[in-house]
């Protein structure tokens, strides 16, 4: 079955190990993923914080896009890139007059109605492919990980947006269980990593960094999962700079669900793309 | 008889007059066939208003009046009684609403002077036409049933039953006592909560003209204000109460530990079971959902342990039916689902505790013998953190109200712990502090002020454990400052929400509840203990969070408005009640399924099929006279060819 996915620019990058793992973890449960056609830069999430309706251009054009396929509902991975088309879209379906003013401006495009269904991949793992057969192809058996699921802000807030209960999720637990590993609750999962502040107060992301490892460490966890790109850069990359300050820190891997998802299912080794992680998740390897 | 009618306009101070042009009004109506005198007046229900129109009545022989102010739910009353005293039959007075339905409403004065005329109009032609109507007369059963046995049910039933009425007590639970027998020490006094509710629950106990049925439930209530029947069930107890003497040797020998309600789960307790020493009465009860006996077949040792041979396991529920006239419901309350609190653990850690259990720490006879352990490891704690507005005040998430009480007890809670753990460090985490009861302010500020207890306002976000300690995120909003605070114990003052079998007691009884529950008055201000059902009565906290000086005082007023009632030799009934016109009824029954009262009957009259009306049922809803497809129904004083008058009055020119 074909599903059509939106992957967004980190995808493409930085990110590029999120997009394999995930593209061949669902060959295997019997779906692939179809990239949307002439898609671009989801608007990032920060351009939500104002009022400004300009910065609401570039999700919703992604969304008209997939009505041009012909369908009527997108899966993403990234967590921002989720986010921010489905906050957009909200605005979409609620505010009458935000609607039209954005399809006056872009005149060219054809009017849209916030019809469009924005479902992230755990979602999409969860309710369409279920669980229980996510658990049936479980092939190889990671004895020896202790996964602490890391939400941060993305997949929980605001309300509307939410995946799951914002104060107490289980669905990346749920998913982590149904692969057969072993799962760490620990009380950070939903707490901000810091987000943009990684470019101009490196100093605050640090902490938080440093925190978040070693609670998710004392708590008993030895890896760190999951799925977002910038989340992921904050708490792994970061460790360089935590290492340099706390000369006792001791460093954790950070790697995406679908990684782990992958190793699991038994993908090929080339689409984990370990050597763009800082901490080397040797577990995986 | 020729039509005399009078129409009194009111200018109800500038509410109307400043709109609506009295003189006008006046002349315009003094012309109206029918209406032989028309005068206004500034405060027509003032002492000389009314005089005014009690001397006309006489003077003018009017047998009809109209008085043109308020909403008759205001005043009705008020004019229909000047109506008596001039020898007029009540029924045949009106009032014409041309305040909330004209002067308040509108702007434009010539528009709302002519629809004020319009509408007294209306009311002339339903006057001509109104029947002279006597009360129904109904018998009054003069005992009361109240259900619940919580301070404010008990304060409700030793008031009936001291001024000499009979009252059939109901307590779902083994004992009397409610909420409040698991109360430490109360605020603003600090005196014991055990010490003042105990010699209650004896007098109670003691008292000839109370029935105490505890383990008990209402099942089914039929009839009608001063006749109702109740089906009580009396839960089987398996232990004949009789016979037994409550030397408590079962529940020592008992081998099945469960989870103590009383002691809010914080010790355990027997499937055999008391639930607390001072407990009315004191006789214990199996948990048939605990018992070894009950679950595997085997056991027995309550029995075989019994000289007095008071345990049967044979013992089934019983219904018993009792005959009263007025039923006060004081339900009381529970505390909102901790596990819904999800920043606070969701009810994950142990040392996150509720309000009633930290009541339960601090109490004497507590499973800590009233010295303030932690749940998780029996340690003193050091640092004590409490949060208020849990659940509370929070629309988007829990519940939108104030539950009233919390700000009070978590300040005396901070004061009681400081007390014990004289060292210890108390911090209370507040919104803002609601202390409106008498000598409450002074009470907080000298938890403030002399106990140093510190005060945080700012809202806790998250709650979390790091090695055996709990960890606070918040921040003070004085002073803009975010927190980590570390804490070894944390008190949530949590919502209040009604008892969870209140939507089941709602029907049974048909009285209404609000969209969280609680039990809706007949007016928030001036009915604030009667239901909208005549002769139930609300009182305590399933009507409304409130704390112990506010419950007593309702339940006193509850039972006032019983009292009151059965001070009648009877009760009367209005008459403007549905009747059926005999020959037209078809028998269809249509009205005997939208009537919400039961007072719709199918009866069989010479072989015909006829829907009969029970007067002293029905309240003159007119649901069934609506939906009647034959015109057969009727309401009197409110009949087809009246409505039909009124509205051509309103629509001529």
């Amino acid at each position: 079955m074909k599903v059509l996915y939106y992957p967004g620019c980190t995808l493409k990058t930085s990110a590029r190990n999120f997009e394999d793992s995930a593209k061949a973890s669902m060959k295997i449960l019997g779906f692939e993923l179809e990239e949307l056609e002439r898609w671009n830069c989801c608007g990032t999430v920060y351009s939500l914080s104002s009022d400004d309706l300009m910065h609401k251009l570039a999700p919703i054009r992604n969304l008209i896009r997939v009505k041009e396929q012909g369908d009527n509902k997108v899966v993403t991975l990234c967590s921002m890139c989720y986010n921010t088309l489905k906050q957009a879209n909200e605005l979409f379906r609620e505010d009458e007059d935000a609607r039209y003013k954005i399809n006056s401006f872009m005149e060219r495009e054809k009017d849209y109605e916030g019809d469009v269904e924005v479902i992230h991949m755990l979602t999409f793992l969860k309710e369409v492919v279920g669980f229980e057969n996510v658990s049936k192809k479980v092939k190889a058996s990671l004895s020896g990980l202790k996964i602490a699921p890391y939400y941060g802000c993305l997949l929980l807030r605001p309300r509307s947006a939410a995946i799951d209960d914002i104060e107490n999720p289980t669905i990346m637990e749920d998913l982590l269980k149904a692969l057969d590993t072993d799962v760490v609750d620990y009380p950070y999962r939903n707490e901000c990593c810091g987000s943009y502040n990684t470019v101009n107060e490196v100093g605050l992301v640090v902490e938080r960094t440093y925190k978040m490892v070693n609670i998710a460490r004392s708590s008993g966890a030895n890896i760190i999962v999951t799925s977002c790109p910038l989340c992921q850069f904050n708490l792994d990359a970061r460790q360089k700079e935590v290492k340099e300050k706390y000369y006792d820190f001791q460093e954790m891997p950070v790697v995406y669900f679908t990684q782990i998802m992958g190793k699991v299912l038994g993908i090929d080794s080339k689409y984990m793309g370990l050597e763009l992680h800082y901490v080397k998740p040797e577990l995986l390897i | 008889m020729e039509q005399r009618i009078g129409v009194f306009v009111c200018h109800c101070g500038i509410n109307i007059a400043s709109i609506v042009r009295i003189s006008d009004v006046v002349k315009a109506i003094g012309d109206y066939p029918g209406v032989i005198h028309a005068e206004e007046y500034k405060y027509m229900c003032s002492e000389p208003g009314q005089s005014m129109i009690q001397k006309r009545i006489k003077e003018k022989k009017l047998n009809g009046v109209i008085v043109a102010a308020c909403s008759p739910t205001l005043h009705e009353l008020t004019f229909r009684n000047v109506a008596v005293r001039s020898g007029l039959n009540p029924y045949r007075c009106e009032m014409a609403n041309i305040r909330e339905h004209c002067s308040w409403v509108h702007h434009d004065k010539d528009m709302a002077t002519a629809k004020a005329i319009r509408i007294i109009r209306s009311l002339v032609e339903k006057v001509k036409l109104n029947e002279e109507l006597e009360p129904l007369a109904v018998s009054i059963t003069k005992r009361a049933l109240i259900i619940g046995g919580g301070i404010s049910g008990i304060q409700a039933a030793l008031d009936i039953a001291n001024a000499g009425y009979e009252v059939i007590l109901v307590e779902k639970s083994p004992s009397i006592g409610g909420h409040m027998a698991q109360l430490s020490e109360t605020f603003p006094t600090l005196d014991c909560s055990q010490c003042i509710l105990t010699p209650k629950m004896v007098e109670v106990a003691q008292n000839r003209n109370i029935k105490l049925y505890t383990y008990a439930e209402v099942d089914n209530i039929s009839g009608f204000v001063g006749n109702f029947k109740v089906n009580i069930r009396l839960k089987a107890s398996y232990v004949d109460w009789d016979k037994c003497v409550g030397c408590g040797l079962c529940i020592e020998k008992c081998p099945t530990k469960v989870s103590s309600e009383f002691e809010e789960n914080l010790s355990k307790r027997k499937a055999i079971y008391v639930p607390f020493p001072q407990a009315v009465p004191n006789k214990p009860v199996i948990d048939r959902e605990h018992c070894r006996y009950f679950a595997t077949g085997k056991c027995r040792v309550c029995e075989k342990v019994c000289e007095l041979k008071a345990i049967d396991f044979e013992e089934e529920d019983k219904v018993i039916e009792e005959d009263v006239g007025a039923i006060v419901v004081a339900t009381g309350y529970q505390l909102y689902d901790i596990q819904k609190i999800g920043e606070y653990g969701a009810g994950k850690y142990k040392d996150v505790i509720t309000g009633l259990q930290f009541e339960r720490l601090l109490s004497a006879s507590g499973p800590t013998g009233g010295e303030v352990k932690r749940p998780s490891d029996g340690k003193v704690p050091k640092r004590v953190s409490f949060i208020s507005c849990v659940g509370s005040r929070d629309p988007e998430l829990h519940k939108s109200y104030c539950s009233k009480v919390c700000c009070m007890y978590l300040a005396k809670q901070a004061m009681l712990y400081q007390h014990r753990v004289p060292k210890g460090k108390a911090t209370v985490f507040y919104i803002d502090i609601r202390s409106d009861g008498k000598n409450y302010e002074e009470f907080v500020q000298r938890a403030q002020e002399e106990e140093k207890i510190n005060f945080i306002r700012g809202k806790v976000s998250k709650v979390y454990e790091d090695n055996g300690e709990l960890v606070l995120h918040a921040v003070d909003t004085l002073s803009g400052e975010p927190l980590e605070v570390r804490t070894d114990l944390v008190v949530l003052g949590i919502a209040m929400t009604p008892a969870s079998d209140i939507d089941k007691l709602t029907k049974i009884l048909k009285i209404q509840s609000d969209k969280d529950g609680f039990l809706t008055e007949a007016h928030p201000k001036l009915r604030p203990v009667e239901s909208l059902t005549p002769g139930i009565f609300i009182a305590g906290c399933a009507h409304f969070p409130k704390d112990i000086p506010d419950t007593v005082a309702q339940s006193s007023a509850s039972a006032s408005k019983v009292m009151e009632m059965f001070g009648h030799k009877e009760l009367s009934h209005d008459p403007m009640v549905a009747w059926v016109d005999e020959d037209l009824c078809s028998g269809c029954g249509i009205c005997i399924s939208l009537c919400p009262y039961d007072s719709r009957v199918l009866e069989i009259k010479e072989g015909k099929r006829i829907a009969t009306v029970n007067e002293i049922l029905c309240e003159g809803c007119g649901s069934c006279i609506a939906a009647c497809p034959s015109g057969a129904s009727q309401q009197r004083n409110l009949q087809d060819n009246q409505l039909l008058k009124m509205t051509d009055a309103v629509l001529s020119e």
